[in-house]
């Protein structure tokens, strides 16, 4: 594992790039991580992950390597976590969102985000969904939207005849697609999703990896998955995290980006290799 | 205890029954369990015995008409409670409306990352202090600075605004807003106490959820975390609320003893509990079955609250956190 931190896909000269630099159109959001840490500890470096748009990208890796911590600077979640601190930048829209004038909880407003744990709000099924659209003061059809929202997230059906039950009423299954119509319900352009189907049976997976696809005709998404049949099955791209344990630490990089296909079929690094091919994890 | 699996008992097997000692302990702690929540049960209803047969026989004198008269004159043996039910009620909901606004802030400002960790447990300590203060202090200390400091302002608002019946009246001394205020300090802590709780059961994925929705602090905290803790500031503005029906002294001290139902704020009032203090200890034999029949109408009307409470409390638990 150690030679290959030297070996990495993504030279370190990140720190170069202006904070607005123009980035390709189709790029949606683009991350050049340089450092990450929680408070001493040099949690995640040197990663250059683009996401592009109408695309899911898919990020894996054994546990601890960052995964996690790389998606959740694309909407800034990481705040919330006091010895948190971020070196490098994250474009979107032209604009750095980590730039010093830039109010995280305006970027958290377009980027939509799915949790590990499903974590519908403690009340009705319908306000959990028109929750967004009340925060940002939708002046349309209320209930309207909220119907959208629950058909695309493959809801509607079972829930349409009790939206005024709670959110927390649902199965394990339901409570994460109703987390996906909360999230998409404001129509934001990047969707982040934490594992999503880690605390799922595998009928309901299916479900969320058929909805993801078809949500990606009009979103960006980024996927976070240890499951690699998963990656397969569902990702354009594909993200490779490895850990570097070379300094003492146990600090995350990126190793290879590509396409899935290329990732799984073809890696150019042999760390890659390995990891897919189950040799550790 | 039979133990059926005995021949799993092999010598490599680290693995066996509880002793005999294990099972002792079980059945003790299961016992004194039971022990404890009978006696709780046992002594509720020996209370509401003896003060029902001590009340009995007023209740049969007096009727219903007890609670809607307005005199209490032990002389000429005519006793009506209405005006201290209207006080007790009155000081109670002012208490809960001043106590549950700054308890529920105080609840949030020391949960809610508003302040560093330590310095919070600092305000934390103080604010438990508050329920360490004994009544008879409270009572002393509205006397000596809180009527004082409320007087100018409760006359200014009588001389402008007097047309309003909340001003109607202007503070000559004791009266029912300094009582509701210092009621509205003592009951603070136990809300805030219970608040905190609450507040602090909210699990951080929600909090996450909420953040990740792209809501301010403030959204965070007013659309989703206090609505996830409601049942439980709810629970805790119940308890503040029975507190401050049954509270005693500081009230005698404070409300002014005085039998008449106004709706002014500054009107002297007077309320069951304090009724109960003061005119027990020179109380004839027929006051004193009135009397016993006023601790139980103060005794049912904690108990209705309690109710309540608990009923809206499991239905809004059912409604929205899906709970059976
Ligand atoms: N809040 C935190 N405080 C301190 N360290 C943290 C925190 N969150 C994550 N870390 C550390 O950062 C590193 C990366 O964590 P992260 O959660 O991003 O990994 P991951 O790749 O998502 O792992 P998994 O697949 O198990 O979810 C880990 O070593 C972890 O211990
Ligand atoms: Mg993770």
């Amino acid at each position: 594992m150690n030679a290959t931190a030297e070996a990495m896909a993504i030279p370190t000269a990140v720190n170069a790039v202006p904070t607005t630099a123009a980035m390709p159109a189709s790029i949606a959001i683009d991350c050049k991580l340089d450092k990450v840490f929680y408070g001493d500890f040099l949690a995640v470096r040197d990663s250059h992950v683009p996401i592009e748009k109408g695309k899911i990208t898919g990020f894996i890796g054994p546990s601890g390597c960052g995964k996690s911590t790389v998606l959740r600077c694309l909407n800034r979640m990481n705040d919330l976590i006091k010895i948190f601190r971020f070196q490098g930048h994250v474009h979107f829209h032209g604009q750095d969102v980590y730039a010093r004038n830039v109010d995280p909880v305006i970027l958290r407003r377009y980027i939509g985000m799915v949790f590990q744990q499903p974590n519908p709000f403690t009340m009705s099924i319908f306000d959990n969904v028109a929750f967004g659209l009340r925060l940002n003061r939708f002046k349309g059809n209320l209930q309207e939207q909220v119907e959208k929202s629950l058909r695309r997230a493959a809801l509607w059906d079972e829930v349409k005849d009790k939206l005024n039950n709670s959110g927390l009423s649902l199965s394990g299954g339901q409570q994460q697609r109703l987390c996906i119509a909360r999230a998409i319900a404001t129509e934001p352009s990047i969707l982040l999703m934490d594992e999503p189907c880690s605390a799922l049976d595998p009928v309901a997976t299916r479900r969320i990896e058929e909805l993801m696809i078809e949500l990606k005709a009009k979103y960006t998404i980024a996927l976070v998955t240890h499951n690699m049949q998963q990656a397969m099955r569902v990702a354009d791209k594909t993200a490779f995290f490895g850990v570097d344990i070379s300094k003492g630490g146990r600090t995350g990089y990126l190793v290879e980006m590509g396409d899935t296909q290329q990732i799984f079929e073809n890696p150019k690094e042999d760390l890659t290799k390995k990891y897919i091919r189950g040799e550790f994890s | 205890m039979l133990n059926p699996f005995a021949k799993a008992d092999t010598v490599d097997s680290i693995s066996g029954p509880p002793s005999q000692f294990d099972y002792g302990w079980d059945r003790t702690f299961q016992f004194l369990a039971l022990a404890g929540a009978w006696m709780i049960l046992i002594l509720v209803v020996f209370i509401l015995w003896e003060i029902g047969g001590q009340a009995l026989p007023a209740m049969r004198d007096y009727g219903l008409s007890f609670i809607t008269s307005t005199t209490w004159d032990a002389n000429k043996s005519q006793f009506g409670i209405l005006p201290q039910i209207w006080g007790t009620l009155y000081s109670s909901i002012l208490a809960l409306l001043i106590g549950g606004f700054f308890g529920i802030a105080v609840a949030i400002f020391l949960t809610q990352d508003f302040l560093q960790p330590s310095l919070a447990a600092v305000f934390r300590t103080i604010v438990e202090l508050l329920a360490a203060i004994p009544s008879v202090v409270y009572g002393l200390w509205g006397i000596y600075v809180v009527i004082p400091a409320l007087r100018p302002l409760a006359n200014w608002l009588h001389e402008t605004l007097g047309w309003i019946p909340l001003f109607g009246t202007s503070l000559s001394g004791p009266g029912m807003m300094p009582a509701a205020i210092v009621l509205a300090i003592m009951i603070l802590p136990t809300i805030t106490a219970i608040s905190q709780d609450a507040l602090r059961l909210v699990p951080y994925k929600i909090k996450e959820a909420a953040y990740g929705m792209g809501t301010t602090h403030w959204e965070a905290i007013l659309k989703v975390i206090v609505p996830t803790a409601s049942a439980g500031i709810f629970g805790a503005l119940v308890l503040g609320f029975g507190r401050a029906l049954g509270e005693t002294m500081a009230l005698a001290m404070l409300i002014g003893n005085s039998n008449q139902i106004s709706l002014s704020l500054f009107s002297p009032a007077n309320t069951l509990a304090s009724l109960l203090a003061s005119s027990f200890p020179e109380a004839g034999q027929t006051e004193i079955k009135a009397l016993m029949y006023a601790a139980m109408v103060l005794l049912a009307i904690t108990l209705l609250v309690n109710l309540m409470g608990t009923a809206i409390m499991t239905y809004t638990s059912k409604k929205f956190e899906g709970k059976k």
